[in-house]
């Protein structure tokens, strides 16, 4: 199974990055840019016999090392 | 004094604090190296500055898992003092032994330049001979962060171990090179024995570094 994993800062964190790279769209014209959140994306093949398995492995590899639940949050998605 | 220095792949102040320990505390600091599994018996468990694992995925996060980690983790627990500096502090922070996160400094710059610091709290075996210090930093990540209840948690017991400030001590935004909250440059866990800070005492240690102020943390760790 294929896992799709996106972590991005929470909400209440200010995300420099993100506020650069939306100045920089708006030098490009696009002035419709209201906001920018940077984040990670991380796909990872996994054995597993069943979907819920695979995203709560998923889960628990978030909160052990993918994640810094401190500043982070996260989304699991598995395809087959 | 039994000293311990621990060698990630990266590390890179490994040596520099080894010089230190033994200028200042006299001790000959034995280097474990991150495969080793055990540390027996320590008097300091220093965690040093670098770039420990090319700061994949977030800095000091890989190290954090590294099998030596799990015997700092229990010689912490059990009251032996731990020091992570720079890159230290962050692995101490991946690691669950200190509280908050270490995020990308404000300007998105690598800062590299002598800041000053002033400690929070004097009465911990790492602070009591601390005074308003002069030392270089020199980091990417080194923006502290952590949410409204846990700084409060932080402030209530004591844990802000430095904070950044200017030549009379004032802590205000002119002197946060990186946007740490409330200028937030070092925090203990909740007894005290551990303690992780972003600026590099081994970098200002004998007068050849053009400034001996960092001293006073191996100082104080011998009274």
């Amino acid at each position: 199974m294929l896992a799709k994993i996106h972590i991005t800062l929470k909400k209440d964190v200010l995300d420099p990055q993100g506020s650069v790279i939306a100045n920089s769209l708006k030098s490009l014209g696009f002035d419709n840019v209201n906001d920018v959140r940077q984040g990670k994306f991380i796909e990872l093949e996994i054995n597993s016999n069943s979907k819920e398995e695979a995203e709560k492995q998923c889960n628990d590899m978030c909160e052990k090392l993918l994640a810094n639940l401190v500043i982070e949050d996260y989304s699991v998605e598995i395809e087959n | 004094m039994k000293t311990h220095v621990i060698v990630f792949p990266g590390s890179n102040c490994d040596r520099d604090v080894a010089v230190a320990i033994q200028n200042i505390i006299g001790s000959s600091p034995e280097m474990v190296w991150h495969k080793d599994t055990t540390i027996n018996q320590s008097d300091l468990i220093v965690v040093p500055g670098g770039f420990s694992y090319g700061d994949y995925l977030r800095c000091g996060a890989m190290a954090s898992t590294s099998p030596i980690m799990k015997s700092v983790i229990e010689n912490a627990n059990k009251g032996v003092p731990v020091m992570g500096i720079c890159n230290g502090f962050q692995i101490l922070i991946e690691s669950g032994l200190l509280q908050g996160a270490l995020m990308r400094n404000s300007s998105l710059s690598f800062i590299c330049r002598d800041i000053i610091i002033k400690p929070a709290n004097t009465k911990t075996i790492f602070t009591n001979k601390s005074t308003i210090s002069k030392m270089p930093i020199a980091h990417n990540e080194g923006n502290y962060f952590a949410n409204s209840n846990q700084i409060k948690e932080i402030e209530d017991n004591d844990q802000i171990a430095f904070q950044y400030c200017d030549e009379n001590g004032d802590i205000n935004a002119y002197s946060n090179p990186n946007g740490s909250i409330n200028n937030i440059a070092g925090v203990f866990n909740k007894s005290k024995n551990v303690l992780g800070m972003m600026p590099h005492p081994e970098r200002a240690a004998e007068s050849i570094h053009g400034c001996d102020d960092g001293r006073n943390i191996f100082e104080s760790l011998l009274s």
